[in-house]
């Protein structure tokens, strides 16, 4: 006798069980197949070509009804089932009919997560699971100047904010984490994914956390954010995961964790009842990608035909079905010890690829751009087979024909002839080239016909660099140093290709320039993010993880894990306000050592770190801010009392160190920057062993740059003479900025004055006045992002991430 | 395993650390990616630097008082450094962490 057969979901995995089970024996079970949409099984994953318009719903149909009828199935489409009687073995479907069964399957999927955000039941939100949703999206192509807003950039948020795009709608994706796709990709990845999305059109904000969702007359308007930004749209499409469908299994009685308990066999803990695809949890495992799915459909088969199978769960890999993003990723690099990466990028083309090796097996792969060989990679991953007798050329593919790995040389031969390489005296790489062609064969031949690098000589190492190419054998680079390992490129190489290349993110260096470390290391990593900040103030956002804990934590590290704070005293001024406070700070914190510094002010030290911000608060009460006496910044500005009290003061040398102080105070640079006044040439203040100092005359103001009494004592050299304060401010903001915008990391003044010259500095800074104001332009704008105190925000912003994340010690205690 | 909630995977930055204090020392929690963290003893070997205070880069963290570098996963010094800090098991469940107790305890102790 035909047994009953009841499945409820009509889904991927349901529907290719079914087909297994007609194909070895049609007529075993009298099969009711119910289905809450109203239709039956279709290819899920292509509803976003069908979205994107690259195919219709009729193409992406696989059962139709004929199928169905051939294979006597009685299809209950449009109908849920609302209750199961384990006793009675009977199902209820939503319009009161109890039906019996003798098998039952439970193949409901998983609904999506919609965040229960203010505002989330308004019309005009929706997920991205079924055609109503496809639809619905599809409608909103149709509308002029439609716009629409994707919460989550994983997988389907990114499909869906793709298919929108095609059909003309303004999309701006909204994602949590700090890149795209974060479980399946690495930040580099993730950059490249980020870019192509970019590019075409679509705005992507990472990092971004969703508030609330602001309505009209019952519709969606727009979505807030925490940071206060509301993005105007006219949809809402929240894809920030799935959550397994158990709410009928669990009524039920079935033993159910996350999804519905099953075994090997996908029987539930009820012998009479088998469960598959994204409703079931195996082994702890839940599903969210098709190719488990279909291994488990086979076995469910198997099953209610009483023949043994069991169900293994395999490595999965996951594709993204946008056209222009190629990308693969497969297996774990989330956990697991002793695992060595193998890097390989070609920034020209736009590709990355890394393999996450273990015990000479591959257990990881992410891949962009170029994915030809991922299922090779995921061939050998899922084989376990040991790579290391090819672990040198792997990265390279099965077809590895010796592939270069990336090199700088690579990119200057790749430069077009109009491509500038001397900015000061705009000479291009075709000028450069004709001069070699008619016979300079030096450095200095090219400098003296072309002028190339004869000025500010930060191109110096592109110039050779074209001597090279155009040379070959002929010319020998001098050994120039990269910055570190991480690559080959020296300072002023990367600094250069930030700035004509438009990199305005870390990961945006590290694939572009070919780093070959997933993210850098101590010695790169501050130096970056300095040339990032300093380049881009705007755009590029500082980062605290790239710098060392002294200027992440805004005090100096002391030898026993203490640290030292120093406030500001301007211009090496103070009060009985300030030395009130500082008193009183220096008790309530048990401050060990109070130290009058080299610097004109006084350094607290000793300070447990879990002490900051509450020291800090109670010195900005009494009006003190930090003294940067950490950063590779503005340290102080010495003074001398000057003509105030001074009977040889010409100026007042305390005024204006104090305005100077205010004016650069918070700004970075590339090493710290130590200025003095003196009001007069015997210089109190000891003002010409300074980065920069200024010593007063009768006649004005002499400003000199370079000094330095450290490891080396250097005399500051005149940079000129001025007649105001005004002028002095001026030429003083614009050679910092100079400094700032051209200078190595860890170069002093002095060193990079060495490097350019006194004559560029002058050319540039004194003499064209146009540039002088654009470079304090510069400065300026830059400071209106960085002339900030850090001991506030910090005290008011991050003050628990000083505390320790857990305090065992005391659930010992209890 | 006795796995204890320490805290949000969010509380701690990308390529940050936190610290939880235990009866037995200081544990440094590192995030060096988005979705992994490692444990370990937050006392360099070397003259007792506090790592989670360090740069992390790759699956490594480098000592903030005189740059010795360790393997986040193994422990080890990296290099021509020679040493050796305590890991510790951890977990992400629903985006908390959660730490070994029963590792901290044993290898602590040891
Ligand atoms: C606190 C202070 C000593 C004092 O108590 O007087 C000091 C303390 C340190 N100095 Fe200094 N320097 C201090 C004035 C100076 C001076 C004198 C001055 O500024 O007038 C100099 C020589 C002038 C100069 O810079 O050219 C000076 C030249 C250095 C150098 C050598 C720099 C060089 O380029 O050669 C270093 C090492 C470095 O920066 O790499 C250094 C580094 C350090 C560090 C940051 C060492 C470190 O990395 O931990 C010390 C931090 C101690 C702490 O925890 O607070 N310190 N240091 C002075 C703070 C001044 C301030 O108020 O901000
Ligand atoms: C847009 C999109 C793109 C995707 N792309 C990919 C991809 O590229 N690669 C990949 O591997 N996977 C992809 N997936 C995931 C894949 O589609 C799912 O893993 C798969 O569809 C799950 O199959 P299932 O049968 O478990 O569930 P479903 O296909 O969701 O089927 C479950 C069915 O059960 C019905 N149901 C639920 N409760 C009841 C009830 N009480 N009574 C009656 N019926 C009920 C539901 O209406 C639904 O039709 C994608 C998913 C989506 C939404
Ligand atoms: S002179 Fe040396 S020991 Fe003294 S504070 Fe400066 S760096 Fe430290
Ligand atoms: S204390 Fe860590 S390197 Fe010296």
């Amino acid at each position: 006798m035909t047994q009953k057969l009841i499945i409820i979901g009509a889904g991927m995995a349901s529907g290719r069980a079914l087909e297994h089970l007609f194909e070895q024996a049609p007529d075993a079970f009298d099969v009711t197949l119910f289905n809450a949409e109203p239709r039956g099984t279709y290819n899920r994953i292509m509803l976003s070509p069908v979205l994107s318009g690259d195919k219709t719903f009729e193409e992406i149909l696989t059962h139709t009804a004929e199928w169905y009828e051939d294979n006597n199935v009685t299809c209950r489409f449009g109908e849920k089932v609302v209750a199961i009687d384990r006793n009675a073995k009977t199902i209820t479907a939503d319009n009161g009919d109890v039906l019996a069964y003798d098998k039952l399957i439970i193949a409901t999927g998983s609904t999506p997560f919609i965040i229960p955000l203010p505002g989330h039941d308004l019309d005009g939100v929706i997920a991205y699971r079924d055609l109503e949703d496809t639809n619905a999206m599809i409608a909103l192509g149709e509308r002029p100047d439609a716009r629409a807003v994707v919460i989550g950039g994983g997988l389907l948020g990114l499909e869906a904010a793709a298919g929108l795009k095609a059909r003309g709608v303004d999309v701006t994706v909204v994602h949590i984490m700090g890149h795209l796709m974060e479980r399946q990709l690495d930040e580099a990845a993730g950059y490249l994914l980020r870019k192509a999305l970019v590019d075409k059109g679509i705005t992507v904000k990472c990092s971004a956390n969703s508030k609330e969702i602001p309505g009209e007359n019952g519709r969606v308007k727009a979505l807030l954010l925490d940071d206060g930004t509301e993005l105007p749209c006219d949809l809402l499409v929240m894809a920030v995961g799935i959550r397994p469908s158990i709410a009928l299994a669990a009524e039920a009685g079935l033993a159910t964790g996350r999804g519905i308990h099953v075994d090997d066999h996908m029987v539930t803990s009820d012998d009479s009842i088998l469960s598959l695809g994204e409703c079931v949890e195996h082994e702890g495992n839940i599903f969210g990608l098709v190719a488990p799915l279909y291994d488990q459909a086979k076995v469910i088969a198997k099953t209610l035909l009483d023949q043994e199978a069991t169900f293994v769960n395999k490595d999965v890999s996951t594709m993204l079905k946008v056209t222009g993003c190629d990308l693969f990723s497969a297996g774990d690099f989330a956990d697991g010890e002793g695992r060595e990466d193998i890097v390989y990028r070609d920034p020209a083309r736009g590709i990355y690829k890394r393999l996450v090796i273990q015990e000479n097996r591959i257990i990881g792969v992410v891949m962009y751009g170029d994915t030809a060989d991922g299922n090779w990679f995921f061939g050998l991953l899922k084989s376990g087979e040991d790579i290391s007798n090819m672990r040198d050329t792997l990265i390279f593919g099965p077809a590895f024909q010796g592939g270069a790995p990336s090199d700088p040389m690579a990119a200057v031969a790749a430069l077009p002839a109009d491509a500038e390489i001397c900015g000061c005296n705009g000479i291009c790489k075709g000028q450069i080239v004709d001069a070699i062609q008619g016979g300079a064969t030096t450095l200095d031949d090219v400098r003296a016909q072309t002028k190339a690098s004869g000025s500010c000589g930060t191109c110096t190492g592109l110039v050779e660099q074209v001597l090279s190419v155009t040379l070959g054998d002929d010319f020998v680079l001098p050994a120039s140093k990269s910055v570190c390992g991480c690559t080959e490129f020296t300072h002023e190489d990367v600094r250069r290709l930030i700035k004509s290349r438009e990199l305005k993110s870390q990961p945006a260096v590290w694939q572009e320039l070919g780093w070959n470390t997933p993210n850098g290391c101590h010695v790169c990593r501050p130096a970056i993010n300095y040339y990032l900040l300093a380049d881009w103030p705007l755009e590029y956002a500082d980062d605290p993880q790239s710098r060392f804990v002294n200027e992440r934590k805004h005090a100096n590290i002391q030898k026993d894990g203490t640290y030292s704070v120093v406030p500001r005293m301007w211009g090496g001024m103070t009060n009985p306000t300030e030395l009130r406070a500082i008193a009183d700070a220096a008790e309530k914190f048990n401050v060990p050592t109070i130290h009058v510094t080299g610097g004109q002010r006084i350094d607290l030290l000793g300070v447990k770190g879990e002490d900051l911000p509450e020291i800090w608060s109670d010195l900005n009460k009494a009006g003190m801010v930090s003294g940067h006496a950490y950063s590779k910044g503005l340290r102080t500005v010495k003074t001398c009392v000057g003509s105030d009290h001074c009977r040889f003061g010409t100026q007042d040398s305390t005024g204006l160190g104090i305005q100077l102080e205010k004016i650069l105070w918070g700004s970075w640079a590339p090493h710290k920057l130590k200025l003095g006044v003196s009001g007069c040439p015997r210089n109190c203040a000891e003002a010409t062993c300074k980065d920069i100092g200024v010593v007063c005359v009768d006649s004005g103001y002499q400003i000199g740059i370079g000094g330095a009494a450290g490891m080396d004592v250097k005399e500051t050299e005149l940079l000129c003479q001025v007649a105001t304060e005004a002028e002095v401010i001026e030429v003083i903001t614009a050679v910092t900025q100079a400094y700032r915008e051209g200078g190595k990391y860890l170069d002093r003044i002095y060193k990079w004055l060495a490097k350019v010259g006194m004559d560029w500095v002058q050319e540039n800074v004194v003499d064209d006045l146009e540039n002088r104001k654009a470079l304090a332009a510069r400065f300026e704008l830059s400071q209106s992002i960085y002339r900030k105190d850090p001991w506030a925000e910090h005290a008011r912003e991050r003050a628990d991430t000083y505390q320790p994340i857990a305090n065992l010690t005391l659930e010992a205690a209890e | 395993m006795n796995w204890i909630d320490i805290g949000k995977l969010d509380d701690i930055p990308l390529r940050g650390a936190r610290v939880v204090k235990t009866p037995l020392g200081c544990v440094a929690v590192f995030r060096p990616t988005e979705t992994e963290v490692f444990a370990t003893s937050d006392r360099c070997p070397h003259k007792g630097g506090p790592l989670s205070e360090g740069i992390v880069h790759d699956r490594k963290v480098t000592c903030p008082l005189h740059n010795w570098v360790f393997c986040l996963e193994t422990g080890a010094a990296q290099g021509a450094d020679e040493g050796q800090i305590e890991t510790f098991a951890t977990q992400i469940i629903d985006g908390r962490i959660l730490l070994d107790s029963r590792t901290l305890q044993t290898e602590a102790a040891a």
